[in-house]
């Protein structure tokens, strides 16, 4: 989290980027685990969730920038969460109607956006303490970041899982490959991200 | 009856929220290092819990469905847990100045818990009876609190190992969450 | 927490290569005769099967040890080669050898060395390996065969569909299906028994298990009939994992408690969910998943009956 005074130094550029590697909400601000573990057997599902919550972390991060000064401190929490909730509410009701199928794959992890982490960890760090545009490409950046994490594990748990990517058969020509079961089950997820997130470590240990 | 029974050890070895639902990752990550720090979080997440299935059962049934407002749901079930998380803390702060400073700021985080918001969505989902509710509510905080303390005494067991650099922390505690996982699998096809 | 670490019993907290090494050993010959006896009812394939998992596992811990620039002289001490014939003996003899092998890295790899290596595995890698191949294959580790690798119902599976089981007689000699370790109890005895002997293994695990579990199976009615006290003990003794998990894999030095009283607990809480995974649960062998459970406690079981030995225990110390 190296938000503070100086920040104003940081290019826009540098605000949306960072979300994507060196701050990615999912392999280094650690936030945002359950629909990470939750949603992500198939790369369509993670995609999915990825550009939902996006939605509402910009839409959010753009109007609680526009308000932050009217915000009184003491219950700022609460407000940052009646606004993020009622984003949440208008992406659930759109994709109940526009893409049921996605709709009843990812379940109750869509209202559950209210509570992801990373949503509130973005209002209250950046856009309670920045303009618009700023705001806008944090959430743009973080939503991305997100997005690009959950991809990469539900990539990982339904190629070995069920030897297959977005639906597609791409491990056919390994005929004698058996799926792994465990991928596409909870023990799978946990494992999948843990080792994900110790080579991430590892590389960036190897950076430095 | 029996119903009640299957909705109750349901949701503590079979469908365990933690470990197999993947609701309240969150705080099973960040608070387990402790034994007793473990203890405390599972006792208020179980008073929540219980008292928001109760709170949000009866603000959907008198206030969301004959109103035609269920499409709100979201945006008052949390408000409801907020206020209550907010009560639960200015309670704790009385009676247990002790407990309250460990638990420290992991308290209002039991409002982002998805565990708690999770149970009442799915309460509303499985359309449970007040009964039902609370059961489910109380179990669901029961399977929590078995899991966060099970995880936290294996955490503190490992502080004295060497864990490759790069697993410290967050992946080593996913991969024991995964192995724990795993073991809950027996339980499957039990009721 | 610290005292824990500095009490002296049989678990290897304290130890030197030399002594683990030698207990490994024993190990290996505890288990020997009970391997070979799988390799004389289901043919030549087994014993590539066992070679394929001691030296996947040993290759593994070596290669791993390696890579963290550490000296790979623990990964001859024995124990990998312990865990890597226990995989083997955990599937079922028609099963492929990339599965052995697959199962021994994973039991390595993340049953032990990502925890640090050994002492601090919090499950017993090879039945955490096999849950996960469970898992991931389950058809794979359910294909059980007689002789001549024809398929065939294992005695657990028998039981719980209601049709015919092998006699007691020859499930103590070992002539019926089964995981490879799974098969004759009277060899695997005479292993675990000369493990006790030498005080490598404490007997309060295995008594309080199978005790537990043959109480427990005599006294409660199977599954969809209301008679009591009509359970055939023997045979669940006899049949499945029971004796191989009891014996040689709950007993882990690593993953079971330290004080005498925990031991007991930790039998009795393995015999009870074994005991009920195999009369109503949706598997027909819980041995595995009963002691994994036990493994996760351990901890906790540590944790509470050490402080009656010795006064209070501070909490947040």
């Amino acid at each position: 989290m190296a938000l503070y005074g100086g920040q104003r130094k940081m290019n826009d550029l540098r605000v949306f980027w960072r979300g994507i590697f060196d701050e990615n909400p999912t392999f280094r601000l650690l936030l945002g685990m359950c629909p990470t573990l939750a949603v992500s057997i198939a790369a369509g599902q993670g995609l999915g969730m990825g550009l939902a919550a996006t939605a509402v972390l910009v839409a959010s991060n753009i109007l609680i920038s526009l308000l932050r000064s009217v915000i009184p401190d003491k219950i700022r929490i609460p407000c940052f969460i009646v606004v993020i909730a009622t984003f949440v509410t208008m992406v659930d009701l759109i994709m109940a109607a526009f893409v049921p199928g996605l709709h009843e794959v990812l379940g109750i992890f869509i209202p559950l956006i209210v509570v992801n982490c990373i949503i509130l960890q973005r209002a209250e760090a950046f856009a309670s303490k920045n303009g618009v545009w700023r705001s806008t490409l944090d959430g743009l950046g973080m939503g991305v970041g997100f997005t690009l994490a959950l991809v990469l594990v539900s990539a990982i748990r339904e190629i070995l899982g069920s030897g297959t990517l977005f639906g597609l058969e791409i491990l056919g020509f390994w005929q004698s490959f058996e799926p792994m079961g465990i991928m596409v089950s909870p023990p799978g997820a946990f494992i999948v991200l843990g080792l994900l997130i110790g080579l991430i470590n590892f590389l960036s240990l190897r950076k430095a | 009856m029996n119903q009640i029974a299957v909705i109750f050890f349901s949701a503590i070895l079979i469908n365990n929220f933690v470990l197999i639902r993947f609701l309240g990752i969150c705080p099973f990550l960040g608070i387990s290092q402790k034994i007793e720090t473990a203890l405390g979080m599972s006792l208020a997440v179980v008073f929540v819990m219980t008292v928001a299935s109760l709170a949000t059962w009866i603000v959907q049934t008198y206030l969301l469905l004959p109103y035609d407002l269920v499409y709100l749901r979201t945006i008052v079930f949390i408000l409801v847990i907020a206020v209550l998380v907010q009560f639960v803390e200015m309670v704790i702060q009385k009676s247990s100045p002790t407990l309250y400073q460990a638990l420290g700021v992991y308290l209002p985080l039991i409002t982002t818990n998805c565990a708690v918001l999770g149970v009442t969505i799915l309460n509303l989902n499985e359309a449970y009876n007040l009964v039902e509710a609370l059961v489910h509510g109380f179990a669901a905080a029961v399977g929590f609190g078995l899991a966060i303390v099970v995880f936290a005494g294996i955490r503190e067991r490992l502080e004295l190992a060497e864990i490759p650099e790069a697993l410290q922390g967050f992946p080593i505690a996913l991969i024991i969450a995964g192995l724990l996982s795993i073991s809950f699998f027996g339980f499957q096809g039990l009721l | 927490m610290e005292i824990k670490k500095l009490l002296v019993s049989s678990s290897p907290h304290v130890h030197s290569q030399n002594s683990v090494r030698r207990a490994m050993l024993w190990v290996l010959a505890a288990l020997a005769p009970a391997s070979l006896f799988a390799v004389y009812y289901y043919g030549a394939y087994v014993l590539l099967l066992l070679v394929a998992g001691i030296a996947s596992a040993v290759l593994c811990e070596a290669l791993i040890l390696k890579l963290r620039h550490k000296p790979i002289s623990p990964a001859f001490d024995g124990s990998a080669a312990v865990t890597g014939l226990l995989l083997a003996l955990n599937v079922p003899a028609g099963a492929p050898w990339w599965l052995v092998a697959i199962g021994a890295v994973l039991a390595i790899g993340i049953g032990k060395q990502v925890f640090g290596g050994i002492g601090h595995n919090p499950f017993n890698p090879a039945l955490a390996a096999r849950a996960i191949l469970v898992v991931s294959w389950p058809a794979r580790m359910t294909s059980w065969v007689g002789p001549g690798l024809v398929s065939a119902a294992t005695p657990l599976a028998a039981y719980r569909a209601g049709n015919a089981v092998p006699s007691h007689f020859d499930l103590f000699l070992g002539f019926r299906p089964g995981s490879l370790g799974e098969m004759s109890v009277f060899l695997l005895l005479v292993g675990g028994l000369l493990l006790i002997n030498l005080k490598i293994i404490d007997w309060k695990i295995p008594a309080s298990f199978i005790g537990t579990v043959a109480l427990l199976t005599w006294i409660l009615p199977r599954e969809g009939q209301t008679a009591f006290f009509a359970g055939d003990p023997i045979f669940h003794v006899l049949s499945g994992g029971l004796i191989l998990g009891a014996f040689f894999m709950a007993t882990d030095w690593t993953t079971s408690p330290i004080t005498k009283r925990g031991r007991i607990v930790m039998g009795v809480g393995a015999g009870i969910i074994t005991a009920i995974i195999r009369l109503y649960g949706g598997l027909p062998e819980g041995v595995t998943f009963a002691i994994l459970i036990m493994n996760a406690c351990t901890p906790l079981i540590d944790r509470y009956t050490l402080g009656k030995s010795f006064g209070s225990v501070r909490g947040a110390a």
